[in-house]
């Protein structure tokens, strides 16, 4: 039974790490960057989320809030910061955006405290439900639920709206899309709303299955989700989600059995390394 | 005194690490996000051999080849990603390395190795750190003009037209990696016997992009704009203490707006206005 419980808490951390890691795969899909900063988005979500939650008293509101909130960063730093650098070396907007990710930890720091805040009432903490002896709350649930609703919503917008349409075909060859009529600046704040939306909403699960909000909570999961855009091959959607999926559950059985030689963390990137050795293209990529 | 000294000798120390970064980042062209990983393998390695009693020289050597061996292993998986696949692979080797030494109890997990020997004075570290630098500038421009530096340049450019000119293009990526993470070893290994105490978070993903910075703000592949980087970002905190509390704010901005408005660096920055000077002086009449 400890088993299958490790594997139903794999899924769910998969689950927030499928929310991120779309956003990162659709960047670099489109304009081959980094998004480091897409932590920053996160948090963002995630304090916004927070505060409306702590003032209103609905959760509701919170996700609102938190998805306008970081539907606005995510399209700013775009046009701010990448669109000026786009014809620079990849490495120039890859540094920018970690630039960017320092600064803003330090920015939420500074502003809300180091040690961060806690749901005032965090209901969905605390309403348990007991499945075959195994324990879960309402934001695990509600995780794997915003994933799965999310996730395919995108997949009904990539395939059936003329938008969706749009951004496929800009995917897949900018020039060819842009003699077609596809205005493609419009599709690039398409992009980074969608990565956002997603990042937003995600950062307020994170907060609420943590029940704490704070500034280095975007950090790790950021560099993780670009651990697992690689792992599931730079660009490719559905190898994204299932490397998602498989790390989330490879990091809880490894942070049982391995955690007298390293923790979670080093885990997460031992099995990215380990993955590119023997298939350097990434899981589902294809070969060059 | 000490107080300059001890800037002098970290100001050395960053010299020496960002310069080990542009042999593989700027002259061969491999990003690594994990550079402070060789930082801290050496820092460890001399610290356990002080501790176990050997001689300091022995110590600071053995940091640089464990250092340097690693970095042959991580070149060896460079041979098998490339661009932005090597860039994250390089950040998860910062991640792996910090990640297994917390766990280790015979290297102090969380607390690190303390009371490590210090054979020197504050002169002798500051010497030593100084000396170190000089050489690796020497050699990195000497370097930069050989026949090395031209293949790192062919492997930067385009690696499939050096292969295919004839260029062993595997064994120079190695030549890089191993040259670039012992010169980080010999920073760790001086770092660890100057300050006597080593601690993991010491090496973590903010410091190896501490030392990207001074890499990319000094200007990526020049070496004088490289040493100008890192004295400038060691100079800056001391400067201007007020900002101590906002370091991290004050880097990650400068990062950005460096790279948003002059990605060629300081280097690139002091050629424009060169041309620029240059461009008017001709002008002039004679």
């Amino acid at each position: 039974m400890f088993y299958v419980e490790l594997l139903l808490v794999g899924l769910v951390w998969g689950c927030t790490y499928a929310m991120m890691a779309l956003g990162l795969t659709l960047v670099y899909g489109l304009l081959r960057i980094l998004h480091v900063a897409q932590a920053t988005v996160f948090t963002l979500g995630a304090y916004v989320g927070l505060l409306v939650a702590n003032h209103t008293g609905s959760l509701a509101l919170a996700f609102v809030a938190a998805a306008l909130a970081a539907g606005a960063l995510g399209p700013l730093i775009y046009r701010l910061i990448y669109q000026p650098i786009l014809d620079k070396p990849p490495f120039v907007a890859l540094v920018a955006s970690i630039g960017v990710l320092i600064a803003m930890e330090d920015g939420f720091r500074l502003m809300f405290g180091p040690s961060g805040l806690s749901f005032a009432d965090n209901t969905w903490f605390t309403t348990t439900y007991s499945l075959a002896g195994m324990v879960l709350n309402l934001v695990q649930v509600w995780i794997v639920a915003a994933a799965v609703l999310l996730l395919s919503a995108f997949a009904v917008f990539a395939a059936r709206t003329r938008a969706g349409v749009a951004w496929r075909a800009t995917v897949s060859d900018p020039q060819m899309a842009e003699s077609f009529g596809v205005g493609v600046i419009g599709v690039r704040y398409l992009n980074f709303l969608i990565a956002s939306l997603l990042a937003g909403v995600a950062g307020v699960l994170v907060g609420l299955l943590n029940n704490l909000v704070e500034p280095g909570m975007g950090g790790v999961i950021s560099y993780k989700g670009l651990a697992i855009i690689v792992l599931g091959g730079l660009g490719n959607v559905p190898g994204t989600l299932v490397a998602s999926l498989l790390l989330g559950v490879v990091e809880s059985y490894g942070s049982v059995f391995l955690d007298r030689v390293m923790d979670r963390d080093a885990i997460a990137f031992l099995f990215l390394i380990i993955v590119l050795m023997v298939r350097p293209q990434g899981l589902l990529g294809k070969a060059h | 005194m000490d107080y300059y000294l001890s800037v002098a000798t970290f100001g050395a120390l960053n010299v020496i690490l960002a310069l080990g970064l542009n042999l593989i980042s700027g002259f061969c062209g491999q990003v690594s996000l994990g550079h402070a990983a060789f930082y801290g393998l050496g820092a460890y390695a001399a610290a356990l051999c002080s501790v176990a009693g050997l001689p300091f020289p022995v110590a600071v050597v053995a940091g640089m080849l464990v250092a340097g061996i690693f970095g042959i292993v991580v070149g060896i998986a460079a041979l098998r990603v490339r661009e932005d696949f090597l860039a994250i692979v390089t950040m998860g080797v910062g991640f792996l390395f910090l990640g297994v030494v917390r766990k280790q109890q015979w290297l102090g997990a969380e607390m690190g190795i303390a009371k490590i020997p210090s054979p020197l004075d504050k002169w002798g570290y500051a010497l030593l750190a100084i000396g170190a630098a000089v050489a690796l500038v020497l050699l990195s421009l000497h370097v930069r003009r050989s026949w090395m530096g031209r293949a790192f340049g062919a492997v930067a450019q385009d690696e499939d037209a050096a292969r295919s000119i004839g260029i062993d293009v595997a064994g120079y990526k190695i030549a890089a990696f191993f040259i670039g993470t012992a010169a980080a070893g010999l920073a760790g290994g001086i770092y660890a016997h100057m300050t006597q105490i080593i601690v993991p978070d010491a090496f973590n993903f903010i410091q190896s992009i501490t030392i990207l910075a001074m890499v990319v703000i000094g200007g990526i592949g020049s070496t004088l704009g490289v040493v100008a980087g890192a004295v400038l970002l060691t100079l800056m905190p001391e400067m201007f203490r007020f900002i101590n509390d906002y370091k991290l704010l004050v880097y990650g901005t400068l990062l950005l707006a460096v790279m948003r408005f002059s990605p060629e660096g300081v280097a690139g920055l002091v050629r424009r206005l060169a041309r620029t000077a240059q461009a008017r002086g001709g002008r002039r009449p004679a």
